[in-house]
């Protein structure tokens, strides 16, 4: 941890994009483009019957990409701060004192 | 002879569901190499350098257990005795997650314990500590082979991949992220596994919905079927206790299930507190729970519902259900339910969520099992003094070696089902003595070293003594029934004699206690004290929040009162 930034600025690209919700964020656009594209091009009578009617990768399609968005969008709003000197000095190493043997 | 036709259990899966599949797979390798890179000590490795966010480690307590086993099992409650099931859930889970934040967290926490078994050592003495180390390393890897092995059958049911295949490839993978990334990198998947989960339940639901009519068309049909009252509603919930009696019926649910199974499995369960051991500040580890108890809630509308759902739609779990003979069981109520409604695309996001869930449950218990041998079993006890670098490669050796174990329980619990039952009764027995030591040293602080260890084995005891009366009949109950009672016994003989045996032997003074009993903590040790300034606003009080999901459940139990 040599490259600590300022607590004020912003945090590297790489982190953000690194972050846990832009993973998730990642995932759920992915998914959800693939199957907005299959709802798209059509479910066939069969797969529209087996749903009950629901253009069911239509719908979680588009689920999924809203969801992935707002993922993206929390990881660029709160950006992840690097952890502050203090609280990294509070974390002990050794677990609690240990009275004796 | 009637021939039953055999009933095809394998998903229609194609090319772009395994391409889904495998997309998820290298996202979840990718999170243990992102992990990897902020590990630097044991500390960072077994419990994330106490460094997450509230939501990230709230959303991992709930998925640490909403594994395959649970997935499986409650949709297979669902279609069997309907709403009732939901008491999992609520009753079930839910007071004892906010009593945990709110009560419980400020001691966990505050002690700067590392685990459990940890804690047990400051509050009690070195034996205690041990005892719960060694069973709880021991149960962990067994309840990992059995998750393990549950995942090898439904690979074969489902994909057709052979077991022998199955259960190597998938320890292999959560053992490639455990052990780059540690906790880390387990709480991260488990996020991510959520969500995963989510997005296979949320559309077998609507989907399955659909195909009955709504819910208004699930409710006609579950009335015209076999006990079809008692599924819509929560209680008595006779059909699920098998006590047919209502009031002793509800006395089970609420002091069996609700109290002691419940608050054993939540408050002391290190799997779970692990969870919220890793939060990032005190506040961040009262609001773990309260913040999973919220989807907890919740989930059950998508996990009980579809088994509802596949109880009516699914011919040969109609058949079932009738009394009938049928080469399925309600435990494939998911997977047919999949296979009913999924269209090629979606089916392919919800078996990445099936597999998801199966390694949620395993990486759960391999990093709970590597946090306890290394810091409870091999530092504390047989190899202490090291530096700390010596322990973060027994931590990932570990690991190695519990995946190694799991791979070969697995087999273990393959050749012998029964005894996979058991291990899994076993284990839940050894939860409510737990309890029942640890809230009693809460509150009672004479309660002495001695008599926590001999507490907790007298209890775990009494509860083994309870299972095998009524498995040969002694008792003659049902074995749900069963499990309510051998849970109480062990909660009440282990009160009993930890009082009885701390009268005749000294317990730590005050001052070794402070800030590890009621009575020996100032309002600060107790969360009582002043919020600070980061923790303001309603929705960081875990007072407020655990209020709101109280009300939250009890509003949905008047739904399905």
């Amino acid at each position: 941890m040599s490259d600590r930034n300022d607590v004020a600025a912003r945090p590297p690209l790489s982190a953000i994009l690194f972050d846990l919700r832009s993973v998730i964020g990642l995932l759920f656009v992915v998914y959800g483009v693939v199957l907005t594209i299959l709802g798209i091009i059509g479910e066939t009578p069969d797969e529209l019957a087996k749903a009950g009617g629901l253009a069911l990768n239509l719908w979680t399609g588009l689920a999924m990409l809203l969801g992935g968005v707002i993922f993206y969008v929390w990881a660029f709003m709160k950006p992840p701060m690097p952890p502050q000197p203090d609280e990294v000095a509070e974390v002990a190493e050794d677990g609690p004192p240990h009275k004796g043997h | 002879m009637v021939v039953l036709a055999q009933t095809d259990l394998r998903l229609d899966a194609n090319a772009l569901d395994y391409v889904l599949v495998a997309f998820y797979f290298v996202l979840v390798l990718g999170i243990g190499l992102v992990a990897r890179r902020s590990i630097s000590t044991s500390l960072d490795f077994l419990l994330s350098g106490r460094s997450l966010p509230a939501w990230v480690t709230g959303l991992a307590f709930i998925s640490a257990n909403l594994g395959a086993i649970e997935l499986i099992g409650m949709t297979a409650n669902g279609a069997q005795y309907g709403i009732p099931t939901a008491h999992y859930y609520w009753i079930g889970a839910v007071p004892a997650m906010v009593f945990l934040g709110i009560v419980m967290m400020p001691f966990y926490y505050g002690s700067k314990a590392r685990s459990v078994p940890e804690f047990l050592y400051l509050r009690f003495n070195r034996t205690t500590q041990r005892v719960q180390a060694v069973v709880f390393a021991l149960a962990s890897l067994l309840i990992a082979g059995v998750n393990l092995f549950a995942l090898g059958l439904v690979l074969e049911a489902l994909l057709g991949w052979p077991q022998s295949v199955a259960i190597p490839v998938a320890a292999l993978v959560v053992l490639s992220y455990t052990f780059l990334g540690g906790l880390s990198a387990a709480i991260y998947n488990e996020v991510l596994q959520f969500f995963v989960i989510l997005a296979l339940l949320i559309p077998v639901t609507l989907a399955g919905l659909a195909r009955v009519g709504g819910y208004s068309g699930l409710v006609e049909k579950i009335t015209a079927g076999p006990n079809g009252a008692e599924a819509l509603s929560a209680w008595p919930g006779s059909t699920l206790t098998e006590i047919a009696n209502p009031f002793l019926s509800v006395f089970g649910i609420v002091f069996g299930l609700g109290f002691v199974l419940s608050f054993g499995y939540w408050t002391t369960n290190f799997a779970e507190v692990q969870r919220a051991l890793s939060a990032k500040n005190m506040n961040s580890g009262r609001m773990t729970p309260i913040i999973g108890a919220f989807p907890k809630t919740l989930v059950p509308l998508v996990i009980v519902i579809p088994g509802m759902v596949a109880g009516v739609l699914i011919p040969q779990l109609v058949t079932v259900k009738a009394g009938g003979a049928s080469d399925v069981t309600y435990n494939n109520a998911l997977s047919l339910l999949m296979k009913e409604v999924l269209p090629n695309g979606v089916l392919g996001v919800a078996i990445a969520g099936l597999l998801a869930a199966f390694m949620a449950g395993m990486a759960a218990n391999i990093s709970s099992f590597n946090t306890v041998f290394t810091y409870d079993i091999w530092q504390d006890w047989v190899r202490p003094g090291r530096e700390d670098g010596y322990y973060l490669r027994v931590g990932r050796a570990v690991t190695v070696g519990g995946c190694v174990i799991a791979i070969f329980t697995a087999y273990l619990a393959g050749s012998f089902s029964n005894l996979m039952d058991y291990i899994q009764a076993l284990a839940s027995f050894f939860n409510a003595p737990l309890f029942a030591i640890f809230i009693f040293g809460l509150f009672y602080k004479k309660l002495s070293g001695t008599g926590g260890w001999t507490g907790l084995l007298s209890g775990v005891a009494s509860a083994v003594i309870v299972d095998i009366l009524v498995r040969v009949g002694v008792f003659a109950i049902s074995s749900q029934a069963g499990s309510f009672l051998g849970a109480s016994a062990a909660f009440i003989v282990g009160c009993v004699v930890a009082f009885t045996v701390s009268q005749f032997t000294p317990s730590k003074t005050d001052a070794e206690l402070s800030g590890l009993t009621w009575a020996t903590s100032n309002k600060e040790q107790r969360g009582q004290g002043a919020v600070a300034a980061a923790d303001a606003g309603w929705y960081k009080n875990p007072v407020i929040m655990g209020t709101l999901v109280l009300v939250l459940t009890l509003v949905l139990y008047i739904i399905w009162w």
